[in-house]
């Protein structure tokens, strides 16, 4: 059976080491000079660049949120109901006289944890997957493949929108919604990349000193998978992004009154014409911020592979 | 050939198999009783519990999906729990206006995005590059309902050029159309200017120029038959997503198409509707994805001979 070959010990303990040491010394000797060529590329990249420090500026505003705003993002002043862009509020007020720019700055923390955590968790489980389904091959490898096939023939919208359905609307639910519908893609991508790895010298080299399977998978291949899922990393977050965005504009996402710039964007649409700037100015800070992450996804993905760039 | 488009079709029925479990699974672990629901608190214990016996939700879960499934098979998805009509007859309905606004849309995106991406690469690094390639990444990185809402606000209520909503005739297609298409344009303009650059480098070119062709016939003539290659069977694939990812668009422009009636379905928990709904765009992203199989190999004849 595969899992008795994959946690079998075939050899000493000692042989384990000795590959380990060898693989570990050659990673390290190639890893410290791609890594650098990697940041040296990302660099020169400007557009990458200016998604970085774009990035950096969002990560600031949502840890000091509280420090930057000098209003409370839930606090309705009924008086003070759609005020224009001001000095004293730079995006002006909404229907229930809450300030739109602390709204939309408290805002960047629940669009940064929807980009950050789902993007990761999807990552993570469909690297592990690919690395799984790629290295042992068989009935394992059809089994998982095929139910990524399914997971991927979704529109993901509409599988986003069922999962919702089921779970609830819930910020909670929208990391499961997105978990679930992005593995796949990195699944497929790692995978392929296992079955050339897997035929390389240095695995081969491993095995034959009788490192086990889960360990020639957790040391030898996934950090070679590594800037793959790095890249489809940072390219997912713009996209899971745009999903919760999406998945609270149509009301099945953040429930009122969570300032989700989604749900910002759909309440302010009913008053498009006597108050614009409640829908626009949320919907800016999403394209700034999905922008910002392509830039940078966009960056990292030529640094690592150059072919790319064009 | 036929043997690859038999074999291509075969493996597309466990995926298919695999959504239709998929969808039953998510949809009928669904925490609430669904009778309950639809009578709500004035039905009497007894009338749900004759109600359910009916629906035969007190079946085990494995006979309710093969149930389900020969239905499926027949074109019956059940009826509607809020509109008490037949799923089928309301996706039908539906449809053509979806169909409509994601053909319009892919149209436009081809208009767009093909000169788009030639003129790129021919000036690779140029004003024009920059310029297209800006647009195409601003319309991915711009949320569908945002871009809807600027082209209401700006076409429809500032300069009342165009109706702001509903389905009423070839205007009402227009915005809609070019909302949902630009992103599309984007990423077929992207993809058509890194194709052309590719072939560009090929030693045919190469051999092609040293002949002394001008550079118009080189790009026309010899660059662009295959550099569209890949871009015609993204296209197959667009129409499908398109068909199928109408659901925001359909709701800001009020447009009662198949992703209005999922998103309806979802906010009036019809699970029938919604099950309905999503089987029928699923299909529809499976056969563009064998459409555009079938037609790279038409198109390749490398592929073509390899499958042989």
């Amino acid at each position: 059976m595969w899992y008795k070959k994959i946690f079998s010990r075939k050899k000493a303990s000692e042989a384990v080491e000795t590959a380990a040491l060898v693989a570990g010394t050659s990673q390290e000797a190639g890893g410290e000079s791609l890594l650098g060529d990697i940041l040296y590329s990302f660099r020169q990249n400007k557009t990458a660049s200016i998604g970085l420090c774009v990035v950096v500026l969002l990560v600031f505003l949502a840890v000091f949120a509280p420090l930057i705003c000098p209003y409370d993002p839930y606090e309705m002043d009924l008086d003070q109901q759609f005020l224009r862009p001001s000095a004293g509020h730079w995006f002006g007020t909404d229907r229930f006289g809450r300030d739109l720019f602390t709204r939309v700055v408290y805002g960047t923390r629940i669009s940064l944890l929807v980009g950050l955590v789902p993007s990761f968790i999807a990552v993570s489980l469909g690297g592990i997957l690919g690395v799984f389904s790629g290295y042992v091959g068989g009935r394992t490898d059809f089994w998982i493949m095929r139910l990524a096939d399914v997971v991927m023939a979704f529109p993901s919208l509409l599988l986003a929108l069922v999962v919702m359905y089921t779970l609830g609307a819930t910020l909670f639910n929208i990391f499961i919604a997105l978990s679930l519908v992005g593995w796949a893609g990195a699944a497929r991508v790692v995978r392929s990349q296992v079955l050339s790895l897997k035929e390389m010298e240095f695995v081969e080299a491993a095995r034959a000193i009788g490192v086990r399977d889960v360990v020639i998978m957790a040391r030898h291949i996934l950090p070679n998978c590594l800037p793959a899922l790095i890249v489809l990393f940072t390219l997912r977050i713009p996209e899971a992004i745009m999903f919760e965005a999406s998945l609270s504009f149509l009301g099945v996402g953040a429930q009122p009154p969570t300032p989700s710039w989604g749900l910002l964007v759909s309440r302010g649409k009913e008053f498009l014409f006597s108050a614009p700037w409640v829908a626009i100015l949320p919907g800016v800070a999403i394209f700034v911020t999905v922008l910002a992450f392509n830039f940078m996804g966009d960056g990292f993905r030529d640094a690592i592979d150059p072919y790319m760039k064009d | 050939m036929k043997k690859y488009i038999v074999k291509r079709i075969l493996i597309s029925i466990p995926v298919l198999l695999g959504i239709t479990f998929v969808v039953f699974f998510l949809l009928n672990v669904v925490p609430g009783d669904p009778v309950a629901i639809l009578m709500k608190e004035k039905a009497s214990a007894e009338v749900i519990a004759r109600v359910r016996a009916q629906m035969h939700l007190d079946d085990p879960w494995l006979v309710r999906y093969l149930r389900f499934l020969w239905g499926v098979l027949h074109g019956d998805f059940g009826v509607s729990y809020k509109l008490q009509r037949p799923v089928t007859d309301l996706i039908l309905q539906a449809f053509p206006k979806t169909l409509v606004l994601a053909l319009s849309a892919a149209i436009f995106s081809w208009i767009v995005g093909i000169p788009a991406g030639i003129l790129s690469a021919v000036r690779q690094y140029s004003l024009p590059d920059y310029f297209f390639m800006g647009f195409s990444l601003t319309g991915v990185s711009m949320p569908i309902f945002w871009s809807a809402l600027l082209f209401q606000y700006v076409f429809a209520l500032k300069l009342g050029w165009l109706p702001v909503a509903g389905f009423y005739g070839w205007k009402y297609v227009i915005l809609p159309a070019v909302v949902l298409g630009w992103s599309s344009a984007g990423l077929i303009a992207r993809l058509t200017r890194s194709s052309l650059l590719d072939v560009m480098k090929k030693d045919y070119i190469r051999t092609a120029r040293a002949k002394g062709v001008r550079e118009l016939p080189v790009i026309t003539g010899h660059a662009l038959k295959n550099a569209l290659l890949p871009v015609v069977t993204v296209m197959a694939i667009q129409v499908a997503s398109l068909l199928s990812g109408a659901v925001i668009t359909e709701s800001v422009f009020g447009i009662p198409g198949l992703g209005r009636v999922a998103v309806d379905a979802i906010k009036n928990r019809d699970m029938p509707l919604l099950q309905g709904a999503v089987l029928f765009a699923t299909v529809l992203v499976i056969l563009g994805n064998l459409v555009a199989d079938i037609l790279y190999s038409f198109l390749d004849p490398r592929i073509r001979f390899e499958k042989k």
